[in-house]
């Protein structure tokens, strides 16, 4: 267990943990104020992910492949919410779960229909293909980027929750929608604003993680659960919360991953520690989850409510 | 003498036929059905935390992927006594079912939906690590369960058992929606605190009901793992969850039928669809999006609003069983 070992763990968790916000954020906010669930926003992470191979694979261009993701967050988002979520607003969650839980197979077969089973591989330009050094190891430079990008937008979504006009209605959406729509604000508008806000940045952290992990068909899944995860955690609506609980949750499945089968040999035999260790591991979150609903069901940051 | 009305005419019906179905139908047939009779076992387990207490549960998959390992497990090491495995998938789905139902009843709306699912990721990810039981591809079984003389090694075989369980779990289902067990729930469904005002600690008997719920999906797990000789974590994931909730409402929510509707019109809309294109899945991503769009009172619900154009005489013995 070296230092270098550690910092370059705690780097993959943080790295791990900002794209779980960028993920979550838009999550939360949907929850919390139109409260509704998404099932379907991993997709939008699959479709970014796919519209970065696809744009930076014929352009070259690794810049114009995040515009392209970011525009078809957009562009699906406002669809989405245009065609199926709006009209579900007013209906309990059961039939958020069965239209989103459609929405995912639909766009799962789809992307399979264009662009195949196989998945597909994205080039890092150039530039952000090397590594930097810190304090005498390496780390990859591309993992800096995702850091900095993610911490950027959560700085950003603080700014405008907290700073702007529409962060307030946001704020007063949260906590009570009717009376900001009898306020001759127009939630409609706002709602449908949110849901592509969100759903851009889903897009976003998808075109993040494509050269990182493979661009296929049903990849949003299993990073959409462990988004749900950290929503709960954090406590569903609260963007701050998100935060705190992405890099919680990043850190701890990245650390736990690494230094669970480690730390078991030391009490148990290799045998055991070989075979409970990565099931420990990788069942990790899902028992912090439990430990803090089973404490405080509300989650540990949660958003302050009328 | 009461008349019987289409909505309780034609899924009897139905059962009659599936009765008679394996020994007219090409075994190929028969499997197929037989899929349909455990998933509409699996389904009516749902529907009773789903449908008549109102948790959505997404997270069932879990309890039909226990079912299925708790025949693989024993018959890795060579148990094929059925009854051993009954014992074993009671215990395991009761427990987990206890401490995850208590854990997950702490919460309820999004954050429920959230936690069941997540505690069914918990166990997929967990047999997926456990790679000398097969892991990420799955656990054979080379002997099929023995429950005395009977064993269900073949489709025929499953199929019977699957068709007792079904008919014996649809009429306990319709005499649970009517006893104070079942009203308590369904009343708890649509107004939980005026249930807790009259004095009924409603929690505990949705905690019964999630329980049940648990175990009676494990029994369609153990019929799964016979028919397909197999089990896999892939009927732990999500997806399986999910695909039960659309069952369930596809149906008729909290309907003593709609669970064998339900299935049989969700397997057999994929089985014409895989006929059709190899692309099935995203024309049943739409309809399941038309489903929940146009409003959830299923087949049942359609089946209901033709027992209205029927003018019958309606006993007042049925017309509270309604209520």
């Amino acid at each position: 267990m070296s230092a270098s070992l550690l910092i370059a763990q705690l780097l993959n968790g943080l790295q791990y943990g900002v794209l779980l916000f960028l993920l979550a954020a838009g999550l939360t906010l949907v929850f919390g104020i139109m409260s509704f669930v998404n099932l379907a926003h991993g997709s939008l992470y699959m479709l970014g992910a796919y519209a970065l191979a696809v744009v930076s694979g014929a352009t070259g261009s690794f810049a114009l492949g995040v515009a392209a993701a970011l525009a078809t967050g957009i562009v699906v988002g406002a669809l989405l919410e245009w065609a199926a979520a709006s009209r579900l607003y007013r209906r309990d969650h059961l039939d958020h779960v069965l239209a989103t839980f459609g929405l995912v197979l639909f766009f799962n077969e789809l992307t399979r229909m264009v662009w195949g089973p196989q998945p597909l591989f994205v080039a890092l330009p150039e530039a952000l293909s090397g590594t930097v050094e810190l304090m005498g190891f390496f780390y990859p430079a591309y993992r800096f980027l995702i850091i900095a990008v993610g911490l950027a937008v959560a700085l950003g979504s603080a700014w405008l929750i907290h700073r702007t006009r529409l962060g307030m209605l946001i704020r007063a959406g949260s906590v009570n929608p009717q009376m900001v729509g009898a306020l001759g604000v127009n939630i409609r508008l706002l709602n449908a604003l949110l849901f592509a806000l969100g759903a851009a940045l889903a897009a976003l952290a998808g075109a993040m993680a494509g050269p990182i992990l493979s661009v296929q068909s049903g990849m949003g899944e299993p990073v959409l659960i462990t988004a749900l995860v950290v929503i709960v955690i954090g406590g569903i609506g609260s963007v701050s919360g998100a935060f705190y609980a992405a890099l919680i949750v990043g850190l701890t499945d990245t650390l736990g991953r690494t230094y669970l089968p480690l730390l078991m040999r030391e009490f148990a035999s290799r045998e055991i520690a070989s075979a409970a260790g990565p099931a420990l591991a990788s069942m990790l979150i899902y028992l912090l989850m439990a430990v803090v609903l089973a404490l405080r069901p509300q989650g540990l940051f949660p958003a302050h409510r009328g | 003498m009461t008349t019987i009305r289409p909505s309780t005419l034609i899924p009897l019906l139905l059962l009659a036929a599936l009765a008679v179905l394996p020994f007219a139908a090409e075994s190929y047939y028969t499997a197929f059905f037989a899929r349909v009779l455990i998933y509409a076992v699996a389904a009516s387990a749902l529907n009773l935390a789903l449908g008549m207490g109102g948790m959505v549960s997404l997270g069932h998959a879990l309890f039909l992927g226990l079912g299925m390992y708790s025949v693989a497990l024993p018959a890795h090491f060579g148990i094929d006594d059925g009854w051993l495995q009954l014992a074993l998938c009671v215990a395991a789905c009761g427990l987990v079912g206890l401490v995850t139902g208590a854990i997950s009843l702490r919460t309820s709306g999004i954050a429920f939906i959230m936690i069941t699912l997540a505690f069914a990721q918990m166990g997929y990810f967990l047999v997926v690590s456990l790679k000398q039981f097969g892991g990420d591809d799955g656990l054979p079984i080379a002997g099929a369960s023995r429950f005395f003389g009977l064993e269900l090694a073949s489709a025929e075989a499953v199929y019977g058992a699957a068709f007792c369980l079904l008919l014996a779990l649809t009429a306990w289902v319709a005499r649970l929606r009517v006893s104070p067990f079942g009203m308590t729930l369904r009343a708890g469904r649509q107004n939980a605190r005026r249930v807790a005002s009259v004095g009924l600690a409603l929690p505990r008997y949705q905690l019964a009901a999630y329980v049940l719920s648990a175990v009676l999906c494990g029994l369609a797990g153990m019929l799964l793992a016979n028919l397909n000789a197999y089990a896999s974590p892939s009927s732990m994931s999500w997806m399986v969850s999910g695909e039960l909730i659309v069952m369930v409402v596809l149906g008729g929510m909290g309907s003593v039928f709609g669970p064998l509707l339900g299935a049989l019109a969700f397997l057999g809309i994929e089985e014409l669809l895989k006929g059709l294109t190899e692309h099935w899945m995203a024309i049943f991503g739409l309809l399941i999006l038309a489903v929940a769009l146009l409003g959830k009172s299923g087949i049942a619900g359609l089946l209901a609003r033709l027992d209205a154009r029927v003018p019958a005489r309606r006993s007042p013995r049925l017309a509270e069983g309604r209520a």
